[in-house]
């Protein structure tokens, strides 16, 4: 577990010593804001929730958390401190969660720094703040699962753009994989299995129970437990690709 | 002699190609190991192998008697590895740098620091704590790397061409370095600079297509060349033809080269022949002569020539 912070708290570190970090989170924080009023119509819906700023988070994150998880490991490897990390006595999964921990603390920081929103409904009306938090909660822990898409990618390159390319579609098809529109384009195309697997890839509407507030236990278990996956993936690959 | 490094079999092949094939050898505490091999010889995937880099594709490395293959976060911890070029996280200061190793080898507080310090003090690091590492010299960079590799004072020390790139001062002092911590550790240093297996080597190795080709000290190395017992005589020009006459006559005396020295003087090369004569018994011979002697000295060859005759002799038996 110390072996774990360590290596969170260099991550970290290692995000604000360039003032790329800065400039990715005032992105994320001016995106996710201009989306909830000119997409999402924040004042002609006339209502005191954050409902229309929650509901744009999956497409931002898309772009956004790929860029976080690219360097992860490609650049480790990239820079051959691959070897010098993985000769110190952690396990590789120490590494991996550590430096999962440190971008999805990154993305909780961008996250927490919406807050002026939050602010914003309580000064205009009174919304419900149990709502806004589990909506939080959801979009935390959505990020946590594209991140651990996103650093699954990276583990498998040398090369920070194709682990963002990579990041960034893999993560589209599970965002937008349990559509109807799109599961109808592949339905009698591909074997029933492929299809209904793409299916059960509704991030979407997995997210939108918790935007709006419900929390559901199968919910937060299908975000948690598709982290977990992709997570031990990476495990799997950083350990068989190392000196590739 | 206690036993640190033992090699068993060790072997490695990345698809069809084998990069290290069947490597034993021990190394024992006090021994400064040189690995030598021309590039791509697998020194570099031996190490990684022995750090707990690599999996062995079959045998195994115990260090302080830790498996590498079944305990390799144990072996991890007795070794102190500087990877080849030894890369570091460049946007970190010096400072930063060393005290995430220090706590990863756990190390915390106060002994943290101290660590830090006495590392830093050891490779003459302390002026640069505050540095990004990516703006540091080749000479500093690779200094990093040996502090962080000394940190936790560990038994065993791996270090993969630790001179490269050095300048000779800098080379003189990671070498006085590894001379002071020789004989609490065991060390084993890969290069291609033969000169340092004569500067701080107690043994040597080479290797070539991933197989051990020599294994002794750098002594019993010199001592594989044909000519090792070469003895060379510098002579005016003038009194080269009678003493070569004289000598090619000898029956102990087996080939001589005769080559221009310079400044009007010629230098013979005459190989003894097996239980010939050895220094003493030529200038005496010459004395008796009365040849006008300028120079006479053994010249064996040197360590560059073994390497040669030994790794590429074993590059035309693997090709034939």
């Amino acid at each position: 577990m110390r072996h774990i912070w360590t290596i969170t708290k260099r991550e970290l570190a290692a995000y604000f010593a360039t003032p790329v970090a800065f400039v990715f989170i005032a992105i994320f924080v001016a995106v996710t804001g201009a989306m909830t009023f000119y997409v999402g119509h924040f004042f002609e819906r006339d209502q005191a929730s954050l409902s229309s700023f929650f509901a744009y988070h999956p497409w931002v994150y898309i772009l956004l958390v790929p860029a976080v998880a690219m360097r992860l490991w490609a650049e480790e490897r990239k820079s051959g401190t691959i070897e010098q990390l993985l000769t110190l006595p952690v396990t590789t999964t120490q590494a991996v969660l550590g430096k999962f921990l440190a971008a999805w603390l990154f993305s909780g920081i961008a996250l927490a720094l919406t807050a002026p929103m939050w602010l914003t409904v309580n000064i205009l009306g009174e919304p419900d703040n149990g709502a806004i938090a589990v909506g939080y909660l959801g979009s935390f822990l959505m990020a946590g699962a594209f991140m651990s898409i996103g650093i699954c990618m990276s583990a498998l390159t040398r090369n920070q753009i194709i682990a963002f390319i990579t990041g960034a579609l893999v993560c589209f098809i599970f965002t937008m994989g349990g559509l109807d529109s799109v599961v109808n384009v592949f339905r009698g195309r591909l074997p029933t299995i492929l299809v209904e697997t793409l299916a059960s890839f509704n991030f979407l509407s997995r997210f939108d129970s918790l935007t709006r507030g419900v929390i559901e236990l199968r919910d937060v278990v299908f975000l948690v437990s598709l982290t977990a996956f992709w997570l031990f993936a990476t495990v799997v690959f950083v350990d068989r690709r190392k000196a590739a | 002699m206690t036993l640190m490094v033992e090699l068993e079999h060790l072997a490695k092949s990345f698809g069809d190609f084998c990069a290290v094939d069947d490597i034993s050898l021990n190394v024992s505490k006090g021994e400064v190991l040189g690995f030598l091999g021309p590039n791509g010889a697998g020194k570099t995937t031996t190490m990684r192998m022995i750090s707990g880099f690599l999996a062995p594709t079959s045998g195994t490395a115990r260090v302080c008697g830790h498996d590498v293959v079944t305990d390799a976060t144990a072996v991890k911890s007795v070794i102190g590895y500087m990877p080849e070029g030894s890369p570091s996280y460049d946007e970190m200061s010096v400072g930063a740098f060393l005290k995430f190793i220090a706590e990863i080898r756990g190390f915390s507080g106060a002994d943290r620091d101290e660590r830090v310090l006495r590392a830093a003090q050891r490779l003459d690091l302390t002026g640069v704590m505050e540095r990004p590492i990516e703006v540091l010299s080749k000479g500093f960079r690779r200094r990093v790397g040996l502090a962080q590799s000394i940190l936790h004072d560990p038994p065993v020390l791996l270090l993969d061409e630790p001179t490269d790139g050095l300048d000779p001062n800098q080379k003189h002092q990671v070498r006085q370095l590894i001379g002071e911590m020789a004989a609490e550790k065991a060390i084993i240093v890969s290069t291609h600079i033969l000169e340092e297996v004569e500067a701080v080597c107690t043994r040597a190795v080479i290797i070539g297509n991933g197989r051990v080709l020599a294994d002794g000290t750098a002594a019993d190395l010199l001592a594989k060349l044909p000519d090792a017992s070469a003895i060379c005589l510098v002579l005016p020009e003038t009194a080269a033809e009678a003493a070569t006459t004289y000598f090619r006559n000898h029956r102990a005396v087996g080939a001589i080269f005769e080559t221009p020295a310079g400044h009007g003087r010629t230098r013979l090369r005459l190989t003894p022949k097996p239980e010939g004569l050895v220094l003493e018994d030529i200038a005496q011979l010459a004395r008796a002569q009365n040849m006008p002697l300028i120079e006479i000295y053994q010249d064996g060859g040197n360590l560059d020539d073994v390497f040669r005759l030994i790794t590429t002799g074993a590059a035309a038996r693997a090709a034939a």
